[in-house]
């Protein structure tokens, strides 16, 4: 059998980026995090490849997340923008990146969510985009509120929008949370914390971009996202030649 | 190039639903198609109860063995109407099910070959990051046992990334993300 080369894995990434699964801080994780360790398994084909979805899954409009039945949400307009990329610094061109938030007023428009703070009757809470061929995305939408939640005595989330992503592999599918400078909330809330590495919770918060600012029309915002770049030396350095 | 520190996980949260869902999610190829099979199982925690709140994630090769990816070394491989990808959210039972079909072996880039397989992420509320495990098939048992990853984890771990295949032809695979019975989990 003409053995195909071992393609190049993607390197993990360093430690302290991600959240530990089971943090005490966040309580919905003690009954939800595997308790055994998990196992390492090498990256082959199933690892290195993955659905490459783009703009075949996105309507026109779906980056604008300010129209909704017919009408225009309630609360600060703002552009959210940046780079999808790996951590080599590679652009991740053509690809699916889908949002979800609550409006202005902290509220998702989901059976669940059942605080007091009204329903926006056009605004709906979920963009689809894809990037460009330099990897830049782009959204409209309008600032989400802050909201509570029972974690703890006074929980409240700092605004944030999450974010989902697949880049280029199955190693490198993320989901993750983007939330804005100077947040008051940042202090106690666990899920933002539970990021060990200082550093690196600091690039889940997005910077106020004057540039992108709109005069009379919207705030920028910009949010790179970057996901698992690739290892400098395939797993093994020959291909095999038989 | 540059080194541009990544971005770290978040949960998805209890509102995934409003976005992640897709009508044709769970379709890794479409209804009526011949030889496909559907994959179902529920998803529960600690203490035994579903959870409601999950999505869970597939992506596998296709019967030829092969991926509609440039990064497959072999070439990129379209098998038509094949998606290599399904999504379904869980229900209030903690329940998901893919219609999909059983994806071939593939080389393991070592001179043997990995046994066909498919590779499961979990997202829910309550997980600070994906899990992933991989589901195998009960009608491959030298292949399994032979299977790189496979031959790597105790009998009983094995058994448990074995879907099991019940009366009317369809497989389940249940994924218990703690406990006694949890689901071996890998990091990749
Ligand atoms: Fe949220």
């Amino acid at each position: 059998m003409n053995e195909p080369v071992r393609p190049i894995a993607y390197r993990p990434d360093v430690k302290g980026t991600h959240p530990p699964l089971g943090f005490a801080g966040y309580r919905s994780t003690a009954l939800r995090h595997p308790s055994k360790p998990l196992i390492l398994l090498p990256q082959r084909l199933t690892e290195v490849t993955g659905p490459l979805f783009g703009a075949e899954r996105v309507q026109p409009g779906d980056d604008d997340l300010t129209q909704f039945d017919g009408g225009e949400a309630v609360g600060q307009r703002i552009v959210v923008h940046g780079r999808l990329l790996d951590s080599d610094g590679c652009a991740v061109p053509n690809a699916l990146i889908e949002v979800w938030q609550a409006n202005a007023g902290g509220r998702y428009r989901h059976v669940n969510d059942q605080w007091p703070s009204p329903l926006d009757p056009h605004f709906a809470g979920l963009g689809r985009t894809v990037t460009d061929g330099d990897g830049h995305y782009r959204f409209t939408t309008i600032k989400p509120g802050a909201y509570p939640w029972k974690n703890h005595p006074n929980a409240w989330r700092p605004a944030h929008i999450h974010f989902s992503v697949f880049g280029q592999a199955f190693t490198q599918r993320l989901v993750t949370q983007m939330y804005f400078p100077d947040d008051p909330l940042f202090f106690q809330d666990p899920i933002f914390n539970s990021v060990p590495d200082e550093k690196a919770r600091a690039r889940l918060v997005s910077s106020y971009d004057h540039d992108v600012t709109t005069d009379h029309w919207a705030l920028g915002f910009r949010f790179d996202v970057v996901l698992r770049g690739r290892a400098q030396t395939p797993f093994e350095s020959e291909p095999d030649d038989d | 190039m540059t080194d541009v520190g990544p971005t770290p996980s978040q949960t998805v949260g209890p509102y995934l639903s409003l976005v992640l869902p897709w009508p044709d999610g769970p379709d890794v190829v479409a209804p009526a198609t011949p030889g496909a099979v559907t994959i179902s199982g529920r998803l529960t925690d600690g203490a035994g109860e579903p959870v409601p709140d999950g999505l869970i994630e597939i992506w596998q090769a296709d019967p030829d063995g092969r991926f509609d990816h440039p990064d497959d070394p072999r070439g990129a491989h379209s098998y038509p109407g094949f998606r290599g990808f399904g999504r379904c959210p869980t229900d209030e039972h903690g329940q998901f099910a893919f219609r999909t079909l059983k994806p071939g072996a593939l080389p393991d880039g070592g001179g043997g070959a990995e046994a066909p397989h498919l590779n499961v992420s979990v997202f829910a509320r309550g997980l600070l990051h994906r899990v992933v495990t991989r589901i195998y098939f009960p009608d491959e048992t030298a292949a399994n046992a032979v299977d790189p990853a496979m031959r790597e984890l105790s009998a009983d771990a094995a058994e448990l990334l074995t879907a099991t295949e019940r009366p009317d032809g369809s497989l389940r695979f249940d994924i218990r993300l703690q406990g006694d019975d949890e689901t071996p989990f890998f990091e990749i």
